[in-house]
C-alpha cells in the first residue's frame, strides 16, 4: 500500500490556492449526472451534502438518527476557532495553523492544517449568512473569547450551544436542498457495508432501522462523515449511537486506518456514579478559567471539601504548571487528575474525582459574575448530581471525548480506496495527537463546506457518468449477502448476555489498559483480554426479536461487534508507538519529572494500518511527517 | 454530598410492535432503582432485565443523553419529558420520584407523529416543515464578511433564544390540540429577527405554515402548554411574532408574474 | 398560502378571523352592557331611560342603523362559529389517540373549555333574542317596553339562573379570548404583557359584573 499524500507543490500558504487553480472541473450540465453518497449528517456530512447539491450533484445522505438535525455535532458547547483577527490581538492564519500543529504535538500534516486555518475565516462568514446567532457585542459585531489556553481571542460562540447552532445552520442548508429535490435524505439508516467495484468505492449497503430492510445504494463517489469512535470506551461524552461501523467496514475493505490510538480524554466531565451509568456529561472547558482544581493532600481524606483547610489541599495543576495552572491543555490536565486518583487522593464515593472549586472566584468576582458566566452549566451540574456548585466544589473526572485517529486520507480527503472520501472526525487529518478546544467544529465545517466540494469534484471530473454499476452487479450482491449473513449470525447466537453487557466489559478493558496512560505490559494484557471477550461475545450474545423490525438491541450488538475489532487495532497501534505524544501517553516514554516525551527521531510519522483479513495481524504503514515551516518544539506548559 | 437511595417502582408503559399494530399498556416492576440514575438509565436497567428474560425491550429514542439532541421523547406521568421543568427525559433523574411510585410512560401523541414502535415516533414532519422554508438561502461560498452586517445584541439574543429549540416535539405532545406552532414559530422568529433573514421573511412564514397545516398538526388556541413543556423554555412570544408576520405576509401577498422576463 | 382562499383555509388565517370577529363581539358586549346600565336610571315622566334608549336604537338612521348592526353582528358571530368549527375539526384530527394521563401546567380552565363556554354563550344568545327581542319565550312581553320586559323576565328565577350561568361562561370565554386574540394578532411584548393580561381581567370583571348585576338587582327587588 502506498500512502501518497498528494500535497500540492509550492510554498505552504500557496498550496490550497494552487490546488484550486489546477483542479479539474465538472461541466455544470453534467453535474446532475453524478451521484454522491454522504454518510452522516453532522457538521461535516450536512455541510458537504448541502454544498455539493448546491453545485448541482445528486446527493443521497444517510444518518442513523430520526432526523439529520440530531447528529452529535449538536452537543459541542464551547465554540469554533477562526483566524479573523477581529479583536486586533495579533491573530493570523499562520498563528492558528501553528497553534493547531503544536497543540497536536506535531503529528499532523502541515499542508492540511494550513488549509484548515485558511478556510476557517470563510466558515464564519458562511454561518453568519445562514443565520447562525453567534454572540454579539453591543455594537452589533461578533464577539470572541479565548478558549483552551489560546493566547488570542479567536473563538466564536453561540452561548454554550455553538455546535447546535452551527449544525442547525448546516441542517437547514441541507433541508433546503432536500426540499429542492437535490438531496434525498435517508434517516434511520445504518450503513453496514461499503461496495467496491474493481477496487473503487461505488456505494454502500444500509439497514433500514424501522423495517430492517437491507438496501444497496450506488453512486459515483462515497463520502463518510460518520464521526469518531470514543464509545469504544463504553462510557464517553459521545452520543449513545455514535459508532465506528462505517469507517470500520471501509477499513476492512482496504481503507487504511491512521493513528487509531490517538484519543482525547477530556478533563472536565461529571464523575461516574455507578454501574448503571450510560454516558458521561461534559462540563465546558471554560469552567477552568475561574475554577481551581485540587485534591486533599492526605490519601483517603473523607471530610467534606469545605472542612478541609487550605494548607491540606493540593492545587496540583497550579503547583506543577505555574505558568498555565488550571488552564493546562486537555491531555495534561486529564493525566494529572488520573495520577492524583491513582495515588489515592481522589474524592467522592468512588474515589474517581477531583474538585473544581469556585469559592475563590466567587469571593473575588462576586456570586453574580460567576452566575452570569456559568449559570447554565452550574444548573446542569446540579440537575445531574444534586449538589450545588456555588456552595460545594464540583467534582470532575476525565472522560473519553474525541478521537483524533481515523481513516487515512490524502490532501483530497480521499482514503486509500479511490472514490471513498472521509471528512470530519472520521478522518485522521488535522489534529495530530491532540485536538485543541473549538477546533473540531472548525474542521468538520472546513471539510464539508470548503474542501470536499472541490476535491470530490476534482475526482469526479475523471470519472464518466456512465461508470455506475447496477444493483445486479456481483459485487453489490456479494456486499448485501455479507450484511445479511452477519445479521443472521448475530441473531442466531441466542446466548445469555446482552450487547450492553459486552460493551461495558470491553469499555473497562480499554479504559484500564488503553486509556489516559498506556504501557507495554498493559497493552499486551489488553490484546489478550479483548479477543477472549470477543469470543464470548460471538458465543454468548443474546439479542431478542428479529432482524426485520425496529430492533435496538440488534443495532447495538452490530456496533459492539465492530468496536471489539477496532479496540484491538487501537491497542496494537498504541503498543507500536513507543513514544508519548498528545493524548497518547506511554509511561515508558516520559521525562524525569513525569512529562510526555516525544520521540521525533523514530515516530514523527503517521501510522496507517492495512487490513489483512480475518485473524491476521494488520500491516503498519508509515507516512513520514515533514515540517518545513514550524520548528519541532517540546510542548511545555510549565 | 449526594444522598443516594434505592426506589422500587412500577412502570405502566405503552407497547406497540410497529406502526400497523394496535398498542396497549403493560406493567413492569423496576426494583432497586438508584436515585442517581437518569430516567433513561432506569429504562436501560428495566430493558436489560427484559432481554435476559427473553422479552422485547422497550424501544425508545435517545442519543446524546445530555439534553441537546432532542431525540428522547416520552410522556412521563402525563407530562412530556416528565415532571421537572426545562429538563429532557435524559436529564431527568430518578430522585424526582418516590419509592413505590407507579409511573405512566406514553409516546408523543399526534397524527403527525405516528408511532413506529413502543415510545418511538416518526418526527419527519418537522424536517419537512424546515425544508419548506426554515432556512436562509445562502449557498456555500456566497457569503460576505461576517462583520459586514451588524446585528443589535438584543436581536441576536432573542434570535438565539428562539434558536435554542432542539426539535424534540414536546410542544406538540403537550399541546391539547397537538399543534406545532411553537416549533414553527421558533424558527420563523429566529430568522425574522436577523437582517440576513429579511429577504425571505414573508415567503418563509407562508410556506412553513402551509407545510405545518399539510402535516395535520392541530391549531394554536393559546393554552401555553407548549412553553411550559419546552425543555429549552422557548417563549410563546415567538408565536405572536409569527402570527404578525403571517398576517402581514397574507395582506401584502402579490402573485408572482407569470410572463417571461427580458430574454 | 398563495391566495385569499389559502388564507382562510390556513390554521392561522382562521385564528385571525376568530380574533377579528372576537373583537367585534366583545365590543358589542361592552357597549351592550354600558347601554343596559340605564336600567338603574330613574324614570322621567313615567318613561324609563332604558325604553328611551331602546327607541333611540330602533330609530337610528331612520331605522336602518339597527339592521346594519344586526347584520354585522350576525356575520361576525357566523364567522366566529365557522372558524371555531374548522379549528376544532383540525384539532380533533391532530390527535386521534389521546393520552391515558395528561397533566396541565399552563392552560387555564377558560382556555380548555372555550368550546363548551362558546356553545353555552351561543345557546344563550338565541334564548336572549327570543326572550327580549322577539319576545316569544315568556307571556307578558310588550314590544318597546324594554324595562318592563327585562324586569318581568328576571323575576322568573330560572331565567335569571340561566342568564347568570351564561354570563359565567361568557366571562371565561372572553377572559381567555381577549388575551388569545391579542396573541393571535401578534400583539405580544414582554413589557406590555402584564398590562395585556390585566386588561383582559379588568374588562371581564367590568362587563360580567355589570351584566350579572341586572338579574341580581331585579331578584333582590333593588330594581322593580
Amino acid at each position: 500500500m502506498e500512502l501518497k499524500s498528494n500535497i500540492p507543490e509550492g510554498p505552504l500558504e500557496k498550496k490550497w490556492e494552487k490546488y484550486r487553480n489546477d483542479m479539474k472541473l465538472v461541466n455544470p450540465a453534467n453535474k446532475r449526472k453524478y451521484k454522491i453518497i454522504v454518510v452522516g449528517s453532522g457538521l461535516a456530512g450536512a455541510s458537504a451534502a448541502a454544498s455539493m447539491a448546491e453545485l448541482g450533484y445528486e446527493v443521497d445522505c444517510f444518518c442513523y438518527q430520526d432526523s439529520p438535525r440530531r447528529a452529535h455535532s449538536i452537543a459541542a458547547q464551547g465554540g469554533i476557532n477562526a483566524a479573523k483577527n477581529y479583536h486586533n490581538d495579533g491573530d493570523s492564519v499562520f498563528r492558528l495553523f501553528y497553534d493547531t500543529v503544536k497543540g497536536g504535538d506535531f503529528r499532523a500534516r502541515e499542508a492540511n492544517v494550513h488549509r484548515l486555518a485558511e478556510v476557517s475565516v470563510n466558515i464564519i462568514d458562511q454561518c453568519v449568512a445562514q443565520g447562525v446567532p453567534f454572540a454579539r457585542e453591543y455594537g452589533g459585531l461578533l464577539d470572541n473569547r479565548s478558549f483552551g489556553g489560546a493566547q488570542v481571542s479567536r473563538t466564536f460562540y453561540a452561548r454554550g450551544q455553538t455546535g447546535q447552532q452551527l449544525l442547525l445552520g448546516a441542517y437547514q442548508a441541507l433541508e433546503r436542498q432536500i426540499g429542492l429535490g437535490k438531496v434525498k435524505m435517508h434517516s434511520r439508516h445504518d450503513m453496514q457495508e461499503l461496495i467496491l467495484v474493481d477496487g473503487v468505492a461505488k456505494g454502500i449497503v444500509t439497514r433500514d432501522m424501522v423495517t430492517g430492510a437491507i438496501e444497496s445504494h450506488l453512486a459515483h463517489a462515497v463520502c463518510l462523515a460518520t464521526g469518531g469512535y470514543a464509545p469504544v470506551f463504553y462510557l464517553s461524552t459521545n452520543a449513545m449511537g455514535c459508532n465506528t461501523t462505517a469507517i470500520w467496514r471501509a477499513y476492512k475493505k482496504g481503507a487504511a486506518f491512521a493513528n487509531p490510538c490517538f484519543t482525547q480524554i477530556h478533563p472536565t466531565c461529571i464523575p461516574i456514579t455507578g454501574d448503571h451509568q450510560s454516558k458521561l456529561t461534559l462540563m465546558s472547558e471554560s469552567l477552568r478559567n475561574d475554577g481551581r482544581i485540587w485534591v486533599p493532600k492526605k490519601p483517603g481524606d473523607k471530610r467534606p471539601p469545605n472542612d478541609i483547610p487550605e494548607d491540606e489541599r493540593d492545587y496540583y495543576l497550579e503547583r506543577k504548571y505555574p505558568s498555565f495552572g488550571n488552564l493546562a491543555p486537555r491531555d495534561i490536565a486529564s493525566r494529572a487528575a488520573k495520577e492524583a486518583c491513582d495515588n489515592g487522593l481522589g474524592v467522592g464515593e468512588t474515589g474517581l474525582g477531583v474538585y473544581l472549586d469556585f469559592a475563590d472566584s466567587i469571593k473575588r468576582l462576586g456570586m453574580h459574575a460567576i452566575e452570569e458566566k456559568y449559570g447554565n452549566l452550574f444548573e446542569m451540574y446540579e440537575r445531574i448530581t444534586d449538589e450545588n456548585p456555588y456552595k460545594t466544589p464540583m467534582r470532575i473526572y476525565p472522560a473519553a471525548h474525541y478521537t483524533m485517529g481515523g481513516l487515512w486520507v490524502d490532501y483530497n480527503l480521499m482514503s486509500t480506496i479511490p472514490g471513498l472520501f472521509v471528512m470530519g472526525e472520521a478522518n485522521f487529518s488535522d489534529h495530530g495527537a491532540n485536538r485543541l478546544g473549538a477546533s473540531a467544529l472548525m474542521q468538520g465545517l472546513a471539510d464539508g463546506y470548503f474542501v470536499a466540494p472541490y476535491t470530490v469534484g476534482n475526482y469526479l471530473a475523471g470519472v464518466k457518468p456512465s461508470e455506475h454499476p447496477t444493483t445486479a452487479h456481483a459485487a453489490v450482491q456479494a456486499a448485501e449477502a455479507t450484511v445479511k449473513a452477519r445479521i443472521e449470525k448475530l441473531l442466531a447466537i441466542k446466548g445469555k448476555r446482552t450487547p450492553t453487557h459486552f460493551h461495558r466489559e470491553l469499555g473497562k478493558i480499554m479504559w484500564e489498559h488503553c486509556g489516559m496512560a498506556r504501557n507495554e505490559e498493559s497493552l499486551k494484557k489488553a490484546l489478550e483480554l479483548i479477543p477472549k471477550l470477543r469470543e464470548e461475545f460471538w458465543s454468548d450474545l443474546l439479542i431478542p426479536g428479529a432482524g426485520d423490525e425496529l430492533n435496538q438491541s440488534l443495532e447495538h450488538a452490530a456496533r459492539v461487534g465492530d468496536f471489539f475489532e477496532l479496540a484491538e487495532l487501537m491497542c496494537l497501534d498504541a503498543l507500536e508507538r513507543r513514544e508519548s505524544c498528545g493524548g497518547h501517553f506511554r509511561e515508558e516514554s516520559q521525562t524525569p519529572d513525569g512529562e510526555a516525551q516525544r520521540d521525533d527521531a523514530n515516530f514523527c510519522h503517521v501510522a496507517a494500518w492495512e487490513y489483512q483479513g480475518e485473524g491476521k495481524t494488520p500491516v503498519r504503514h508509515i507516512e513520514p511527517l515533514v515540517f518545513e515551516n514550524v520548528h519541532l518544539a517540546t510542548r511545555s506548559y510549565k | 454530598m449526594s444522598s443516594e437511595k434505592n426506589l422500587n417502582l412500577k412502570l405502566n408503559v405503552w407497547r406497540q410492535k410497529n406502526a400497523q399494530s394496535e398498542g396497549g399498556f403493560e406493567t413492569y416492576e423496576a426494583p432497586g432503582i438508584s436515585t442517581e440514575m437518569s430516567f433513561l438509565e432506569m429504562l436501560d436497567v428495566v430493558n436489560e432485565d427484559l432481554i435476559t428474560k427473553g422479552a422485547d425491550p422497550i424501544a425508545f429514542d435517545h442519543d446524546c443523553r445530555e439534553g441537546i439532541c432532542g431525540a428522547c421523547s416520552m410522556v412521563i406521568d402525563g407530562r412530556p419529558h416528565g415532571p421537572k421543568e426545562r429538563t429532557t427525559a435524559c436529564q431527568l433523574h430518578m430522585r424526582s420520584f418516590n419509592d413505590g411510585d407507579t409511573i405512566a410512560i406514553e409516546p408523543w401523541r399526534a397524527a403527525a407523529f405516528p408511532v413506529q414502535r413502543d415510545l418511538i415516533v416518526d418526527r419527519a414532519a418537522f424536517d419537512r416543515i424546515i425544508a419548506a422554508g426554515g432556512f436562509i438561502s445562502a449557498p456555500t461560498g456566497s457569503a460576505q464578511d461576517a462583520n459586514s452586517l451588524p446585528v443589535s445584541k438584543q436581536n441576536a439574543d432573542l434570535a438565539m433564544d428562539a434558536a435554542a429549540c432542539i426539535g424534540c416535539g414536546a410542544c406538540v405532545a403537550a399541546c391539547p390540540n397537538a399543534s406545532a406552532m411553537l416549533f414553527v414559530s421558533a424558527k420563523v422568529s429566529q430568522l425574522a429577527l436577523l437582517p440576513q433573514g429579511q429577504p425571505e421573511r414573508y415567503i418563509r412564514v407562508r410556506d412553513m405554515v402551509a407545510q405545518m397545516d399539510a402535516e395535520e398538526f392541530g391549531t394554536c388556541t393559546n393554552h401555553g402548554e407548549c412553553e411550559a413543556a419546552c425543555p429549552k423554555g422557548i417563549s410563546v412570544e415567538n408565536i405572536a411574532r409569527m402570527n404578525r408576520d403571517y398576517l402581514k405576509a397574507s395582506l401584502t401577498y402579490r402573485p408572482e408574474a407569470t410572463g417571461g422576463g427580458a430574454g | 398560502m398563495q391566495t385569499g382562499a389559502g388564507f382562510f383555509g390556513s390554521s392561522i388565517g382562521k385564528k385571525i378571523v376568530m380574533a377579528i370577529t372576537g373583537i367585534m363581539l366583545i365590543g358589542f358586549v361592552v357597549v351592550h352592557m354600558i347601554g343596559n346600565l340605564q336600567l338603574y336610571l330613574p324614570a322621567h315622566d313615567g318613561v324609563y331611560a332604558l325604553d328611551t334608549y331602546g327607541e333611540f336604537l330602533r330609530t337610528l338612521l331612520h331605522g336602518s342603523g339597527i339592521w346594519i348592526a344586526r347584520a354585522s353582528l350576525l356575520a361576525a358571530a357566523g364567522l366566529h362559529v365557522w372558524a371555531a368549527v374548522g379549528l376544532t375539526l383540525m384539532n380533533r384530527a391532530a390527535r386521534p389517540i389521546g393520552y391515558q394521563q395528561q397533566q396541565y401546567d399552563a392552560s387555564t380552565f377558560g382556555s380548555r373549555w372555550m368550546r363548551v363556554s362558546g356553545v353555552v354563550v351561543l345557546a344563550f344568545i338565541i334564548f336572549h333574542l327570543l326572550h327580549l327581542t322577539i319576545g316569544n319565550i315568556l307571556p307578558g312581553f310588550e314590544h318597546g317596553k324594554v324595562f318592563h320586559n327585562v324586569v318581568t323576565g328576571f323575576q322568573v328565577p330560572w331565567v335569571s339562573a340561566f342568564y347568570i350561568i351564561a354570563m359565567v361562561a361568557l366571562s371565561t370565554h372572553i377572559h381567555h379570548g381577549i388575551w388569545s386574540m391579542l396573541q393571535t394578532l401578534g400583539l405580544s411584548h414582554p413589557r406590555y404583557n402584564g398590562l395585556r393580561n390585566g386588561l383582559a381581567t379588568l374588562l371581564t370583571i367590568v362587563v360580567i359584573g355589570g351584566n350579572i348585576s341586572f338579574p341580581i338587582a331585579v331578584l333582590t327587588g333593588f330594581v322593580r
